[in-house]
């Protein structure tokens, strides 16, 4: 048994990437930057130099080429790890994800698997020009034959990661940018079995309100949920993690015990991640409720330029103030 | 002369079959071809031709919800379809059925998906044929990422012929403006990659001309990417498949990316949902016909080659009879079982498909079997 080591949430992708590289040689990084340069987050730092440029792919610069090659890569027999620099810049690349990635398998009527793992540095708070600093979560949520993923501490990033590489189904694999120079412990060997990819994880307990949040946001929660107890509420934390397929039965086990829900994530509110969640939780908790389910989020607005970033994202006062509003039922 | 009142020469169109059906040779494309393999390309053509109006027919009688047509493009699929080797693979659009003959793609099963009973639903993988692709330019990408794979599995440069791997990416004239295809051109030519583009200019993307695609030949945008392009009568099988040989034996010698402009017509309409009458007048389709693509070789058989009516008449029986097959075997197609719907979106079912599933499977239940005993 090793004990955990502290890494960084970069640091943890990186091991998670050197890991699978290791483990299969079918697995290829790439992306723009992602050789010499170690990617724009230096979370490919040091790969190229030890599985070489046909490993360690530096691609031409065009993001629908990186998604497009992996398809054709993926059908030869390969396992790409795709990264797209920032979350902004995904969209030249929509219709090979979503029209092309996620339909081929079904298309072959499962005689063609796409073990695609598509990485998305995303979310703000790191004051970014515009592009650099936005949730696309949901619309690739929406697209049948996709998983979506987002991690929200080192642990949690490299076994994550891992898991994404090994499935045969793509995963778009979201990272929250601005946690990446947190740290914490992760177990590097097999001395603990990782969670499911796809379970929900409460990472705090309570018994009066459950907040739900997923990759920046678990933090703020957590946050969140510390000053509360001075106002001697004991809230529970939930970490989705997965935000397609979502693990509702988590979720309506902690609702079940508390009553109350908010859900709080970065992306817009509207038809996003915490309207299905909402949903799913009056479908199936409804008279375990005590009040309706909040939605904390960004405004419906395109991300603000970033000066004003701190305005639009979501912060422990908007948290507890829909708290408190949950309790004022 | 200023430099926008520049005009290229017009180039020349590889041919070696003219539409009179004589023989004439082109001093960089030699084509070493018997009578006998003549006469099978021929075979080809009017088997693909016969395919592709019985889908037409089927069409218009209701079996298929809508169906692309191949017609006149038949020599231009099937020159590249024959140039491929067992381990080449091919990228096709939506209109390839003749490259699919090559491949040993069974006809029917491209109908399943114009009539409707799948996406797609044969392996890409089994003949090297890959699945249909709607967005147009889309499989370009995945031609150049099939052949950075071939690349990377040393499948490329070894002197060997039946390891040495090519990869055919097919696409239109219209497909020539999308973005995918402009990145595909630019990746293979940095990666200097194993694949051949195969442009079929057939004139006309739905109803906009290629003059609204671009103001030179397409064939000459190769150039700008730093790799050869051609420009072959898409009309003469024999031409076509001598470019494509050439250039599918470059790729798999380790020479990197061709463009290939197969400069041709579609005779009918884009799919049987378009009325090409709106937009094209009817002199271009009859100047068009004296170019047929089964004729010349036919007419060279016969006049060169001194083939009777014999062999023709075989041809012609085989067509009838694959026909006849496809006609039955289409109208036998099963529509999927409901519950199909939800294989396959994942290779691990998520639960909550399942539950979906599940639910839906106990839905329709509910209206099946009456109660035993029950009476009218």
């Amino acid at each position: 048994m090793t004990a955990p080591q502290t890494l960084t949430m970069a640091g943890a992708l990186n091991s998670a990437l050197r890991n699978r590289l290791e483990h299969d040689d079918k697995v290829v990084v790439m992306g723009m930057d992602v050789g010499k340069l170690g990617g724009v987050f230096r979370i490919t730092d040091g790969l190229q130099k030890d599985f070489g440029e046909d490993r360690i792919i530096d691609c031409p610069l065009g993001e629908s080429g990186i998604i497009g090659s992996a398809i054709g890569l993926a059908i030869r027999g390969y396992r790409p790890v795709c990264e797209i620099q920032f979350d902004g810049f995904v969209y030249p690349a929509f219709d090979q994800i979503v029209s092309q990635l996620a339909k081929i398998h079904n298309r072959s009527l499962g005689q063609v698997r796409m073990p695609v793992t598509i990485r998305i540095p995303y979310g703000g708070g790191i004051g970014a020009v515009e592009h650099h600093s936005e949730s696309p979560e949901a619309y690739f949520a929406h697209t049948a034959g996709l998983k979506v993923v987002t991690c929200a501490n080192p642990s949690d990033a490299y076994w994550m990661l891992r898991q994404s590489i090994d499935s045969d189904d793509p995963v778009i694999f979201f990272e929250p940018k601005r946690r990446y120079w947190t740290k914490g412990p992760v177990s590097a060997h097999g001395d603990v079995a990782p969670l499911p990819l796809h379970q929900a994880q409460i990472v705090r307990p309570g018994s009066d309100a459950t907040l739900l949040a997923y990759g920046p946001m678990v933090a703020t929660a957590l946050q969140a949920a510390k000053a509360a107890e001075e106002d001697g509420r004991d809230l529970e934390v939930i970490d989705l993690r997965s935000l397609s397929p979502i693990d509702t039965a988590t979720v309506v086990a902690s609702v079940e015990r508390t009553g109350r829900l908010v859900v709080v994530h970065e992306a817009s509110v509207s038809l996003g991640m915490g309207a299905e969640i909402a949903a799913r939780i009056q479908e199936h908790a409804f008279y375990s409720l005590q009040a309706p389910v909040l939605r904390v989020g960004g405004f419906d607005t395109p991300y603000p330029a970033s000066r004003a970033e701190d305005e639009w994202l979501p912060d422990t006062d908007r948290i507890l103030d829909a708290v408190d509003r949950t309790f004022s039922f | 002369m200023t430099l926008h009142g520049h005009v290229p020469p017009e180039p020349d169109l590889v041919q070696l079959l003219t539409p009179e059906g004589v023989r004439v040779e082109h001093p960089d494309f030699p084509l070493d071809i018997t009578e006998d393999e003549i006469g099978a390309l021929y075979r080809d053509l009017v088997l693909v031709r016969r395919f592709d109006s019985e889908a037409t027919a089927l069409q218009r009688q209701g079996e298929l919800g809508l169906w692309a047509s191949c017609l006149g493009q038949e020599a231009a699929q099937v020159g590249a379809g024959r140039a491929l080797r067992t381990q080449d693979m091919a990228f096709p659009t939506y209109r390839e059925h003749g490259v699919a003959w090559c491949r040993d793609v069974d006809p029917v099963t491209l109908l399943g998906m114009f009539r409707g009973v799948s996406l797609g639903g044969w392996n890409p993988n089994e003949n090297n044929f890959n699945l249909y692709t709607i967005v147009l330019g889309a499989q370009a990408l995945h031609a150049v990422g099939y052949a950075m794979g071939v690349t990377r599995d040393g499948a490329v440069g070894t002197g060997e012929p039946a390891r040495d791997t090519a990869v055919l990416a097919f696409f239109g004239d219209g497909a020539s403006s999308q973005g995918d295809v402009n990145e595909a051109f630019i990746w293979a030519a940095a990666g200097n990659l194993p694949v051949v583009f195969y442009c079929q200019n057939n004139q006309w993307a739905i109803s906009e001309p290629v003059e609204r695609q671009s103001r030179i030949p397409l064939f000459q945008r190769a150039a700008g990417f730093g790799f050869p392009g051609v420009r072959v009568d898409g009309n003469d099988v024999l031409a076509c498949l001598a470019v494509s040989r050439m250039a599918l034996n470059e790729a798999r010698s380790g020479q990197g990316p061709t463009l290939i402009e197969a400069y041709t017509y579609r005779m009918g309409a884009h799919t049987t949902s378009d009325d090409p009458t709106r937009y094209r007048l009817s002199e271009e389709l009859e100047t068009w016909k004296h170019r047929d693509p089964i004729e010349r070789v036919r007419a060279y058989l016969v006049r060169e080659a001194g083939v009777g009516s014999g062999f023709f008449d075989g041809i012609e029986a085989e067509a009838e009879a694959l026909a006849v097959r496809i006609r039955a075997a289409c109208r036998e197609l099963a529509d999927p079982a409901p519950l199909d719907i939800f294989d396959n979106v994942y290779v691990d079912m998520t639960d909550e498909l399942a539950a979906q599933k599940a639910d839906f499977a106990e839905y329709l239940e509910s209206f099946e079997a009456p109660a035993q005993g029950a009476t009218r």
